[in-house]
């Protein structure tokens, strides 16, 4: 088996409010930060795991993802898998 | 008639459920603990209010695994009366029990306070007694109850009469001042499809004695222990 940690990044979907993105919008700029946009606050979550090959490390992300780490009602995911070398 | 209330690790209305439950004659409430997986012959169930598992994640996310889980979505299967309070709210709708989610407050503020809300529906057993347009003053106390549901959803709920419950002012008008968190459509409590599951995010146990300012959320309780006796 090989090591793996998947880096999850989980954002409010584009149609959802998000009172904290608009809230440190707010902050950064009383800050005097200028020309800012859009700020959408989510969560990363690394979880590390062992799996045969990368295909099947994904496979397992993306499960959690749709059964837990995001609500897919209101949250997007996306994320990456990296071999973690031997201790 | 037994009345099952839940306490997650984190759970805080518990045991005001209790003692709410106890003023309504025929109502024998009896506490469960999230590991267990025996309803102890509960003829309902209520989800409390509270942080059940820290909130980690999203709020009702983590509790939504407890053990008493599956039992508890068994029973709502069954057409079974299922009341969601607040965080209970929150678990109802991480497990697909209803739909839509709650969103942290707008402005995030966390709002605990004196509110309207309109009946709307009465459809659920929780509400049965209580006629449609009725006002009740109710107390909530909560972070994240901005109800969000998706356009496809909410003309369902529409169609369904799945609304139970909207903020309103005193006088029962559906006002953007009297959505004191940003929820959708005013939205403070849905029912699923069937309507014997619903999630409110007021706190009727809190609102069910004079001494603490209101009796209106009595009605809720009430309303079950009619409809039980009707049954």
């Amino acid at each position: 088996m090989r090591r793996w940690v998947g880096r999850v990044i989980v954002l409010p979907k584009p149609s959802v409010n998000d009172p904290q993105g608009l809230a440190v919008l707010d902050g950064l700029s009383s800050l005097g930060f200028s020309g800012i946009e859009r700020v959408r606050v989510g969560r990363s979550v690394e979880v590390y795991l062992s799996s045969e090959d990368e295909q099947e490390a994904a496979r397992e992300l993306d499960e959690m993802c749709r059964r837990l780490l995001a609500n897919t009602l209101i949250e997007s995911y996306t994320f990456e898998v990296c071999e973690e070398p031997d201790e | 008639m037994k009345i099952g209330v839940v306490t997650f690790p984190g759970s805080n209305g518990d045991t005001d459920c209790v003692h709410a439950l106890e003023s309504v004659p025929g109502c024998e409430p009896q506490l469960i603990w999230h590991k267990s997986t025996d309803l102890g012959g509960s003829d309902a169930l209520i989800l409390p209010g509270g942080f059940a598992h820290g909130d980690y994640l999203r709020a009702g996310a983590i509790a939504r695994f407890s053990p008493v889980m599956r039992e508890v979505e068994r029973f709502a299967r069954e057409g079974r009366p299922v009341l969601g309070i607040c965080n209970g709210f929150q678990v109802l709708t991480e497990a697909g029990l209803l739909p839509g989610a709650l969103l942290r407050n707008q402005h995030i503020l966390f709002r605990c306070a004196w509110v309207h809300v309109r009946v709307t529906s009465s459809r659920s057993p929780w509400l049965s007694a209580v006629p449609e347009g009725t006002v009740l003053r109710i107390a909530v106390a909560h972070g994240q109850g901005n109800y969000f549901a998706d356009e496809d959803t909410l003309r369902e709920l529409r169609e369904r009469a799945q609304i139970a419950l909207r903020y309103c002012d005193p006088d029962g008008r559906i006002t953007p001042d009297s959505n004191h968190n940003g929820s959708v459509l005013n939205i403070a409590g849905v029912t699923n499809r069937e309507g014997n599951v619903l999630g409110m995010m007021p706190h009727p146990e809190r609102s069910s004695d004079p001494l603490l300012g209101s009796e209106d959320g009595r009605a809720v309780f009430a309303s079950l222990a009619s409809t039980m006796v009707r049954a």
